[in-house]
């Protein structure tokens, strides 16, 4: 499951980055951006023209990004992330937790 | 380091960490603002003195979220860090700021500065906003685990950055020696340790209440409300910079005749007259008169980048500036061209991507700017009939939006022809920030530095100009007997006709020729030089008044018609053309610029021309 497909207010968490080219900017700017493995991201909103770009909030930070841009992240299955939002996994509570 | 030297230190950190919200905090009112001309952007730098009083030199650096650079700012930044940029040599001190509500983000590249190895201050900035979400920072632990000493500060607070200050006062911190981690995932090593240190350092006080910006973006980001949101500020905005400006552009024209009158009196009738009250007060005093739109304006835009507004108009428009191969970060420096394509201009600094930041300057002179408005004015005025159309609209107005609609397209379709074969991605990875109320004592003091920078340099080649173009609409001076206006003499007038072979296939007449010369300074003062050349005398008002008549008893529609599309693509006032310069470091792309503008200028006026006059027989 990638970043891109999941609906509005979707939650996921992050499995890995994938590389379009070899040594990729764009992954390798996202991975500076937090978009690192294990990390929960949530979709806020979609661009007024065919969903694109995609306002998406991970941590406590919210980015923009076009969906080919949210295509490079990879969601682990919906089985785990299910998982976690059982357990209420909102970013809020993750800055409880810490 | 001797005590005579002063300590070097830079503010570097995540782009919105409130780095120069704390610049300008200390360095206050002994600021020394200055820009360096870099390739694409620049670099402050300030002095202050420390409580004990030692002197240091503050360097405010461009924000970055890594030091592998993606954008020439993000550049100046890892190569000052690094020791290099221009040939000097690395800080003293590095100043990490960290905005304390979104620690996550800013800790990583905190911990990536580390490991260059150099003496490193920690500032946990927006000590305020964390507490009202409920969280609490152990400092002393936060210290204890980074190595390096921390100190919180509250950028906009007056005497916020006092714990800062004192802090330079202490001798220089060791740093932090550590093998930088070589592993591919280095990225994810450095998040790990994040985590690690959020675990140790941060409790919660109180359950947090909803977020600010889960409310807000509900309704900004929203498919529908959101365009309503951004076409209603965006129509404030414009009826701001033309009506809440008026006032103020009155006063100062005023102001600028009245000082050319008590001149003129006070000196003698001649050469020296002619040339301060006609050349100099005048000439500046056209482009002075601009000062209250750009601050408006500037007002305007600075209050919604630092309310965070900005980037989700941005988002919104992603899409639309895709058509034309651009991205949502070209909107911002098209919309301020309406006013005046100097400041947006200057505000391409946002757009990371050379190209889409080149492209962008290349087309913001086709957006209408305020100049052109006293042309248009003029000539719709002498040629458009008032007629109603459909029973509300006036036809006047009609034209007027036409032309501005016809320069929005153009411009989309330059960009599209600029980027074709273009199939690099230009990522939007845009951070849309927390909401955040301006600080009036920052805006206050950009726009004040706005002002000056405007003032000083586009001001003094305007001075220059102006005297050029009056030493040659008044030499040679006609000889003894002549009859007929004296500038037929002058060198103005024999450049009005040595250009007249090239003009006469687009209709215009020499004494149009003469006014696009003066118009090149300032668009509108092509109106005044109109009336110069017609020689009729009288304050600009009644001379606009009086060249109507004039004008639509001399010249034919399609002259006329054919003049307002050259002023669509008018190549643009030299004022633009010296920011580009500057902005881009080269002479090749103001040389593209005037010359592309040139042709669709002369194409659109001779397509005009005599399509308007078989349409006319």
């Amino acid at each position: 499951m990638l970043l891109n497909s999941l609906p509005l207010s979707g939650c996921g968490v992050i499995d890995h980055v994938r590389e379009r080219t070899p040594h990729d900017p764009v992954a390798r700017r996202l991975g500076e951006l937090g978009f690192v493995p294990g990390e929960p991201v949530r979709v806020v909103a979609f661009g007024p023209l065919g969903r694109d770009p995609m306002a998406v909030e991970i941590g406590f930070t919210r980015f923009a990004l076009r969906r080919s841009e949210a295509e490079r992240i990879v969601l682990r299955s919906s089985e785990e992330t299910l998982h976690a939002q059982d357990r209420g996994f909102s970013q809020d509570e993750i800055a409880g937790q810490e | 380091m001797t005590d005579a030297a002063p300590l070097r230190v830079a503010l570097v950190g995540n782009p919105n960490c409130g780095k120069t919200t704390l610049f300008n905090q200390l360095t206050g009112s002994r600021q020394k603002v200055a820009n360096y001309a870099g390739v694409t952007v620049e670099r402050k730098t300030g002095q202050l003195v420390t409580p004990a009083g030692r002197q240091v030199l503050v360097l405010d650096l461009p924000g970055a979220y890594s030091l592998t650079a993606t954008s020439p700012d993000e550049a100046v930044t890892r190569d000052v860090c690094r020791g290099g940029y221009k040939g000097e040599p690395a800080p003293d001190l590095l100043i990490c700021v960290v905005a304390a509500t979104n620690l996550r983000l800013h800790l990583r590249f905190l911990l990536e500065l580390r490991q260059l190895g150099r003496p490193m201050l920690v500032v946990l900035n927006m000590m305020d906003a964390l507490h009202q979400q409920g969280l609490r920072v152990d400092v002393p632990r936060l210290q204890a685990e980074l190595g390096m000493p921390v100190v919180t500060t509250i950028g906009t607070r007056r005497g916020g950055a006092a714990d800062l200050l004192t802090a330079l006062d202490a001798p220089l911190p060791a740093p932090v020696v550590q093998a930088a981690s070589t592993a591919a995932d280095a990225d994810e090593d450095l998040h790990a340790q994040v985590r690690h240190l959020l675990a140790l350092c941060i409790t919660r006080e109180h359950p947090v209440a909803k977020k600010l910006e889960s409310v807000l973006d509900r309704w900004v980001l929203h498919p529908v409300w959101g365009m309503v949101i951004l076409f209603v500020l965006l129509f404030v905005m414009f009826q701001a910079v033309f009506s809440w400006a008026q006032p103020f552009m009155d006063m100062l024209e005023a102001g600028m005749t009245q000082l050319g009158g008590l001149v003129g009196a006070a000196l003698p009738e001649g050469l020296l007259r002619g040339l301060v009250v006609d050349g100099v007060i005048a000439g500046a005093g056209t482009v002075i008169v601009f000062l209250p739109q750009i601050l408006i304006l500037f007002l305007w835009i600075l209050a919604l980048e630092e309310s965070g507004y900005l980037p989700r108009a941005a988002f919104m428009l992603d899409r639309l500036m895709a058509v034309a191969g651009l991205s949502g970060r070209s909107f911002i420096p098209l919309l301020s061209s309406f006013a005046c394509a100097v400041p947006g201009i200057m505000s391409t600094r946002t757009i990371q991507n050379p190209r889409d930041r080149l492209v962008t300057i290349l087309i913001a002179p086709l957006m209408t700017c305020s100049a052109r408005l006293p042309v248009y004015a003029l000539l719709i005025g002498a040629f458009v009939p008032a007629h109603r159309v459909l029973g509300i609209f006036n036809l006047q107005g009609l034209v007027l939006f036409a032309l501005y609609a016809l320069a929005i397209v153009s411009a989309l379709i330059v960009a599209r022809v600029l980027k074709r074969g273009d199939s690099d991605e230009h990522p939007l990875l845009l951070e849309l920030p927390d909401y955040r109320l301006p600080s009036l004592r920052s805006l206050a003091l950009e726009l004040w530095q706005r002002a000056r920078i405007f003032l000083s340099r586009v001001g003094s080649i305007i001075v220059t100009l102006s005297i050029i173009l009056w030493a040659l609409s008044s030499f040679p001076a006609p000889p003894p007997g002549a009859t007929g206006p004296a500038i037929d003499w002058s060198l103005a007038g024999r450049i009005g006709q040595l250009m007249l072979p090239v003009f006469q296939p687009i209709g215009f007449n020499w004494q149009i020729c003469v006014a696009l010369i003066p118009g090149l300074a300032a668009r509108e003062v092509a109106v005044s030089a109109l009336g110069t050349v017609y020689s009729i005398t009288g304050a600009e008002t009644d001379t606009a008044q009086s060249l109507v008549p004039l004008l639509s008893s001399q010249w034919s529609l399609a002259t006329a018609l054919s003049l307002l599309a050259w002023y669509v693509y008018a190549p643009q006032c030299f004022s633009t053309l010296a920011v580009i310069r500057r902005e881009t470091g080269t002479w090749r792309v103001v040389l593209i610029t005037a010359a592309y503008l040139f042709g669709l200028a002369y194409v659109a006026a001779w397509l005009t021309y005599h399509i308007t006059r078989y349409l006319t027989g």
